[in-house]
């Protein structure tokens, strides 16, 4: 069972307060863009078979959406930080290295 | 290869079954094969067969980490069925079942292919137009369905509740030669038949990288030590998204956990295959006398090969409604297996970016039916370079914006 904690209210809870909104700190792409970078924007998820960063909203609490950094093989959590930032901040990626040394996802490690 | 029959089982009685041979053989990897299939579950054993069938190449390895049809080959609900509404869809999904019809008599291996039906189940006025809509795409296609009538539904399944609490029965979608198959012997069955062919099926070996010269593959790094190969397929559902890794691209594919449940053994009381998908819900009865029970799928990226429990709350709250009887039923056992699972809920068998690279994925929640089917058009593609079967199911299709939207396989209901 997945359990969260919501940066926003505090709340901590299980999957089924939560709905998962996929891959976080995707970089957008839109009109003037080239095919390549919209395909890649709308379907080349990255999928990872360990560390991950997704989007989740509190639905069935406070309803704001927060990020979270899980691992996909065991559920494990490692943080959960507010929506409003461009990368992870570095005391989350502290903790996923003590836990997970020599941890990449995208363009961070 | 020995052949079974039962002549053979009368020969082996007198002689206290001392000569059975093993079913295949276990062989140690050579330097080099024509084509590496990565995965033997039932699609990478079914392309394997069908390379040497139907194209005579035979010198092709088959690698797997762990072992024979462990992963979601023994993990399915065993559902075999081909009421799609797009037509790519109709095309592969019949072939398979058509040729699960013979399948038994071609690889000489029991695969208790058993044609009993399945009903869709239409609970909202909604479904009634969509099952009507898939039966008129479906007498195009030449499949063989048809929309029946509350009273014929139960007549088929005499324990169903058709006034259930929230969702009336208002008809379904009947494939009367659809039904199910032992998945095991499936694999079982295409491994013993690569095996006499002379493919060596090779277990607990684990690909860990993909070595290329040029854009080109040139063979994969195992646990078990360096393979060449001139064109490799990668037939790994969960984990394509990790292999498509190693080999340098990237899919449109997210893996998540799906699981099922089986409760304990009943006498015979439903002898086909019921869906239903508005409540989410599907249940048969195994030979055994198992209510095979299939649930949904997590909302979420896992490769944990176990579900949420909420999910198995649901499910089991649908067949209730539906079917009063199970209510006192125990539950024996419950799993989950890892679904790669595409934007558009259509599989992907196409050449990748990577020359001589083949994938065969995306699957989702519904591969199990297509396993023959996936097997003759992927081993085509390999071959040959194109195929009817797969062309439209190509990795290019994403960016070209041809969907193969199947909104029947975007629920749990497979």
């Amino acid at each position: 069972m997945l359990i969260l904690d919501c940066p926003c209210c505090g709340v901590r809870g299980e999957e089924t307060e939560f709905h998962s909104g996929g891959e976080a700190h995707l970089k957008r792409f839109g009109p003037g863009s080239s095919d390549d970078d919209f395909h890649g924007y709308l379907f080349e998820k990255v999928n990872p078979k360990g560390v991950h960063f997704e989007r989740w909203r509190h639905v069935n609490g406070c309803g704001k959406w927060f990020h979270a950094a899980r691992c996909t093989m065991t559920l494990e959590v490692f943080g959960t930080y507010s929506a409003q930032t461009l990368e992870p901040p570095q005391e989350i990626k502290d903790k996923i290295t003590a836990k997970r040394p020599g941890w990449s996802w995208r363009e961070f490690s | 290869m020995k052949r079974y029959s039962a002549f053979a089982v009368a020969r082996e009685a007198l002689r206290y079954h001392m000569g059975w041979e093993r079913a295949w053989a276990s062989p140690e990897p050579k330097k080099k094969y024509d084509v590496i299939i990565v995965g033997a579950g039932g699609h990478g054993l079914a392309t394997a067969y069908y390379l040497g069938k139907n194209f005579g190449i035979t010198n092709v390895a088959i690698l797997e980490k762990g072992w024979l049809g462990g992963g979601n080959t023994g993990r399915n609900t065993t559902i075999i069925r081909s009421n799609y509404l797009q037509d790519p869809s109709a095309a592969i999904y019949e072939k398979s079942r058509s040729l699960y019809e013979t399948l038994s008599q071609d690889l000489n291996y029991n695969v208790m292919y058993s044609p009993r039906g399945v009903i869709m189940l239409a609970q909202t006025e909604h479904e009634v137009r969509g099952y009507k809509r898939t039966a008129h795409a479906n007498a195009l296609q030449g499949v063989s369905t048809e929309f029946i009538s509350p009273q014929r539904v139960k007549e088929i399944v005499p324990i169903i509740n058709l006034d259930g609490p929230r969702y009336p029965v208002l008809g379904g979608l009947w494939q009367a030669r659809a039904g199910t198959a032992r998945h095991d012997a499936v694999a079982w069955g295409f491994a013993r038949a690569c095996s006499a062919m002379g493919m060596d099926i090779i277990q607990k070996c684990e690909v860990t990288g993909v070595s290329r010269d040029g854009g080109k593959v040139t063979g994969v790094t195992t646990n078990r030590g360096d393979i060449a190969c001139d064109k490799l397929g990668i037939v790994v559902a969960g984990n394509s998204g990790h292999l498509a890794d190693m080999a340098g691209f990237r899919l449109p594919i997210e893996s998540v956990s799906l699981q099922a449940l089986v409760s304990e053994p009943i006498k015979p009381c439903m002898d086909c295959v019921v869906m239903a998908n508005t409540v989410h819900g599907y249940m048969s009865q195994s030979d055994k006398g198992e209510m095979v029970i299939g649930g949904g799928t997590d909302g979420f990226n896992s490769y944990t090969q176990r579900g949420s429990f909420h999910h198995i709350e649901e499910t089991v709250r649908a067949l209730v409604e539906t079917f009063p009887m199970v209510a006192r039923l125990k539950m024996l056992r419950q799993w989950g297996g890892i679904v790669d699972i595409t934007g558009d809920r259509s599989p992907i068998l196409s050449k990748t970016p990577v020359d001589g690279v083949f994938i065969n994925s995306g699957w989702g929640t519904g591969g199990f039916k297509a396993t023959p089917g996936s097997g003759w058009g992927f081993a085509e593609l390999i071959a040959k370079g194109h195929s009817p079967l797969c062309d439209e199911f190509s990795l290019t299709r994403f960016k070209e914006g041809r969907f193969i939207d199947e909104s029947v396989a975007a629920g749990v209901a497979h």
